[in-house]
């Protein structure tokens, strides 16, 4: 099954290259396509006991055509030649059948990332792990070994599991631009259950290391324990009564709040209307000391690459300044919609960072004073045409700046809008474990709903 | 019939390649020494439309198959996949999902041979969903979708229609020598759109479907049902005010509120988790969950159904299992592989998403039965709460038992009638206890409109939910009025 990176890109290079020959055979004027090949393996301990051995095998090839301004689309999972004609096809029949929709087409061709597209290696997120069975067996079962050697509260396990992927991924389209991406993503988890003595109340928590290089993931022991003690913290949570309080998300829960702000400043929602932050370009959503931007070039994150799902070359930009929006998140298709420019966002943003104020979580806990510090959401719980907002939630409550009891079974609420402008501050402990980067974030006056 | 459905699953999966199943003995003879091994071929064809800015804009197609091969020894599952569907890429899938057998004790060899099996009631027709129609009739679907919602209302500024249908065939061969098939229809139609009045936005959704052709849309007026559906809960939504917070009394509507049992009981009564003792349900059998009188099933074998399968995907044809009996805690939904080590029988609750997934247990099509109360009379019985009748999707850590629902359309109930909308709210409660809280059952059970999508382990498949008009005294509101 190990194809060396070279042949797979070579094997993606000729179908691209066959699938935009045939696009133009069966009537389309353009056409653009993404390709993806990889390959990899996980394993998931429970109890000690190997659960589950898995070799993953992953290609695809997605498919747009354009006949004029008339827009289809296809895609095959089976890459054999009678598929990929039978895809093209599709595509193209498909084409016949949509209207003209004067927005449609390929992102314009001075755009493309020529050039520089070959050098995706400098980017160095391919690094592929020779990882055999049987060392994946034994580092799972070391890590889970470790969580439920850390307390006799720790009664079972809900598993431990390693995984190691590594492919490649090809943008190309009929303006004659093809960029290869080649990536790898490791992961190292642990996910234990805690009950304490006399308690028939289970708990569950976890904690994962994830790394584009095997070398960069935490150890075993560390994912072990640290999953061990994120459980144990939880033992004995409550109910608390319904009040108003000040919230600190952890760093992995903030995420969502950014999450909820790109969604709302997304191309599609504002040609669409359907947003609460509707033609927010300009207008000061977030408090001054705000700074959100993307950083397409970072090396080994998860968000980087040097073009878009078009394309398109990528760069860093600002999309709040001094808490006012600089700019929406936009493919070309949105863009022409509004009558804008593309900001090389098709298919998503590119390591998306909330700049911090400078606090670390112990600062930042100070800071929230007496509140509810929460760790764990549930639930979506998001209008995005109000910015209504409603979500379960567990975590801690907090008094003078130390933690005091875990907290679950209540919910947090507000209004987006609002919550954005109540922002006090950012800390500094960035989770690095995805393609959207911030630290703890502190908002002022929730509503915890509660018994 | 029977027959014919295992003839045409092969010869769309089979032939193309040429594989033919006397084949499969030589696979087969890599998984020797499995307590359970089996072969999974699937083949999906998926067609999509979508109608917005009353243009057609776009349409999709999609081509999967491929076949998973996996082989469990104990609790030890080992698994491999290919999109190829050929001797060569079975074999070799075989040897890396035999990985997992070098710890279990070899078994005797034997020959593989196919052997009949059991007659399968068929739930559903095996017709090509994506050929029922011309692609001219299916946009006019589409079309009709469009007219329907602007002529609901003035208000309607954005109108976003889409359809989908697949046609799935899949076969599982077994190392004991039982090959079943099935061949799956599965359509569904959604409509979201957006109205504006006085300078304030909503948006809301409405659709339906089934294991069916695109026809049943031409039936029943069901577009004009789902579209003035759609608009009349934007409508509503318009003038929504702050819902309460904190513990209410919850009398929730009949039908998709039944996303409430797939939360709070469903998932934590699948088979995986109670084998192995994280389901805050685990080790419960015979005790009391719920209140007299309520009983929950998870029901597979409802014909034509989103959720139903004449065979879940390990073979085995569904069943209607009964989970809560008035009251008390009956039975799990069960695999082959979690049904063999709790020493109980697969209730044919085993589904995965694809060839490149491992099975699991899932529900299918889970309801409460219908009580005696009359719903305007449980309305009646409430003098302050919240009357919630459409929701969004829901969550539950089925460790702590603590689950959610989000509520997309909801009203106050004060002194026993209902009176104004409330805008959207997460609901939470724990699971083991909820329904201990259930005072009233209404005489009017109503299944979901048949859009469900289930997600567990990253694995996403179609389900159903239902329930009647039910009242629970407390569950904690996540609303912003104090």
């Amino acid at each position: 099954m190990n194809t060396s990176i070279k042949e797979t890109e070579n094997q993606l290079r000729e179908i691209s290259e066959t699938v935009l020959k045939l696009a133009k055979k069966y009537g389309a004027s353009d056409a653009e396509l993404s390709l993806n090949r990889g390959e990899g393996l996980s394993v998931e301990i429970h109890m000690g006991t190997v659960d589950k051995l898995e070799y993953n095998r992953d290609q695809g090839l997605n498919l747009s055509v354009y006949m004029g301004m008339h827009t289809g689309t296809a895609s095959t999972g089976d890459l054999s030649p009678q598929a990929i004609q039978d895809t093209v096809k599709a595509a193209c029949n498909i084409a016949r059948y949509t209207e003209e929709d004067k927005y449609t087409g390929l992102a314009d061709a001075e755009l493309m990332a020529t050039g520089i597209a070959t050098n995706s290696a400098d980017l160095d997120l391919y690094h592929p792990w020779d990882l055999s069975a049987e060392k994946a067996i034994e580092l799972a079962t070391e890590c889970e070994k470790h969580a439920r050697d850390f307390d006799p509260r720790i009664i079972n396990s809900d598993g431990s599991s390693i995984s190691t992927y590594s492919g490649m991924s090809l943008i190309s389209n009929s303006h004659g631009f093809t960029g290869v991406l080649p990536s790898s993503r490791h992961s190292l988890s642990c996910s234990v259950i805690g009950q304490e003595v006399g308690d028939e109340d289970m708990q569950r928590d976890y904690w994962y290391s994830t790394s584009r290089v095997n070398a960069e993931l935490e150890s075993a022991e560390t994912v072990g324990k640290k999953a061990a003690e994120k459980t144990l913290a939880r033992l004995r949570g409550k109910q608390i009564s319904t009040r108003e309080a000040n919230v600190l998300y952890s760093p992995e829960m903030a995420r969502s709040i950014i999450s909820h702000f790109a969604g709302a400043i997304a191309g599609g929602a504002q040609y669409r209307k359907s947003t609460f932050l509707l033609d927010s370009v300009g207008t000061k959503v977030f408090p001054e000391f705000i700074r959100l931007h993307e950083q397409p070039h970072l090396v080994r994150a998860f968000g980087s690459g040097y073009f878009d799902k078009e394309g398109v070359a990528t760069s860093n930009r600002d999309i709040v300044t001094d808490g006012i929006v600089q700019g929406y998140i936009m493919g070309s298709y949105t863009a022409r919609q509004l009558g804008l420019k593309t900001t090389a966002n098709s298919g998503g943003t590119h390591n998306l960072t909330l700049e911090s104020t400078g606090q670390n979580f112990n600062e930042m806990l100070k800071m929230l004073d007496t509140g509810f510090l929460v760790t764990e959401l549930i639930g979506s719980g998001v209008n995005n045409m109000t910015g209504d907002y409603s979500r379960g939630a567990a975590g801690f409550w907090v008094e003078n700046g130390e933690i005091q009891y875990p907290v679950e079974e209540v919910t947090v609420a507000g209004n987006l809008k609002d919550m954005f402008q109540r922002i006090v501050a950012v800390g500094n402990d960035i989770d690095l474990r995805s393609g959207t980067r911030t630290g703890s974030i502190l908002i002022e006056g929730l509503m915890i709903a509660g018994s | 019939m029977n027959q014919s459905i295992l003839q045409q699953a092969q010869q769309q999966l089979f032939e193309p390649s040429g594989l033919n199943e006397n084949q499969l003995d030589k696979v087969f003879s890599h998984l020797q020494g499995a307590d359970l091994a089996d072969l999974y071929f699937q083949s999906n064809r998926f067609e999509s439309w979508v109608l917005e800015e009353g243009i057609i804009k776009n349409g999709s197609y999609s081509i999967e198959q491929g076949v998973g091969v996996r082989m469990v020894v104990g609790e030890q599952t080992g698994f491999a996949y290919s999109d190829e569907i050929t001797l060569e890429a079975l074999t070799a899938s075989a040897k890396a999902a035999a990985a997992i057998g070098k710890a279990g004790q070899n078994k005797s060899t034997q020959a593989w041979k196919s052997r009949q099996s059991p007659n399968v009631i068929a739930l559903y027709a095996t017709d090509n969903p994506l050929a029922s129609m011309s692609e001219d009739e299916k946009i006019a679907l589409l079309r009709l979708a469009d007219k329907e919602a602007r002529a609901a209302s003035p208000h309607v500024t954005q109108v976003i229609a889409n359809i989908a249908g697949v046609h799935e065939h899949i076969l599982v061969a077994d190392i004991e020598g039982n090959m079943n098939a099935d061949v799956r229809p599965l359509v569904r139609m959604n409509i979201t759109v957006i109205v504006e009045k006085d300078g304030k936005r909503e948006s809301a959704g409405s659709g339906g479907g089934g294991r069916y052709g695109f026809d049943y849309f031409t039936q029943a007026d069901r577009i004009r049902e789902y579209a003035s559906e759609a608009v009349r809960l934007a409508l509503v939504n318009l003038d929504a005010v702050d819902a309460p917070a904190g513990s209410q009394t919850v009398v929730l509507g009949p039908g998709w509120p039944g996303v409430l049992l797939h939360e709070a009981i469903g998932h934590g009564l699948e088979g995986d988790f109670n084998r192995k003792g994280t389901s805050a349900f685990s080790g419960r059998i015979g005790e009391t969950v719920a209140a007299k009188g309520v009983t929950v099933v998870d029901d597979g074998t409802l014909e034509n159904r989103r959720g139903s399968l004449s065979i879940d995907d390990e073979g085995t044809p569904t069943n209607c299992t009964t989970l809560i009996e008035d009251g008390v805690l009956k039975g799990y939904m069960q695999d082959k592989l979690n049904a063999r080590l709790m020493g109980e029988k697969s209730t044919g609750n085993g589904r995965r998403e694809s060839y490149a997934h491992l099975p699991m247990p899932r529900m299918t099509n889970t309801y409460m039965l219908a009580g005696e109360a009359d719903p305007e009379e449980i309305i009646a019985s409430v003098k302050k709460g919240l009357y919630a009748v459409n929701f969004g999707g829901g969550q539950v850590d089925i460790t702590s038992g603590k689950f959610v629902f989000s509520a997309s359309e909801a009203y106050l109930i004060e002194n026993g009638k209902v009176t104004r909308p409330v805008k959207g709210a997460t609901l939470i409660g724990n699971g083991p206890d909820v329904l201990t809280k259930v005072s009233m059952i209404g005489n009017d059970l109503a299944l979901d409109k048949g859009v469900g999508v289930c997600g567990k382990g990253g694995q996403s498949v179609p389900v159903g939910v239902g329930q009647p008009t039910l009242k629970i005294d407390g569950l904690t509101v996540g609303g912003t009025d104090a």
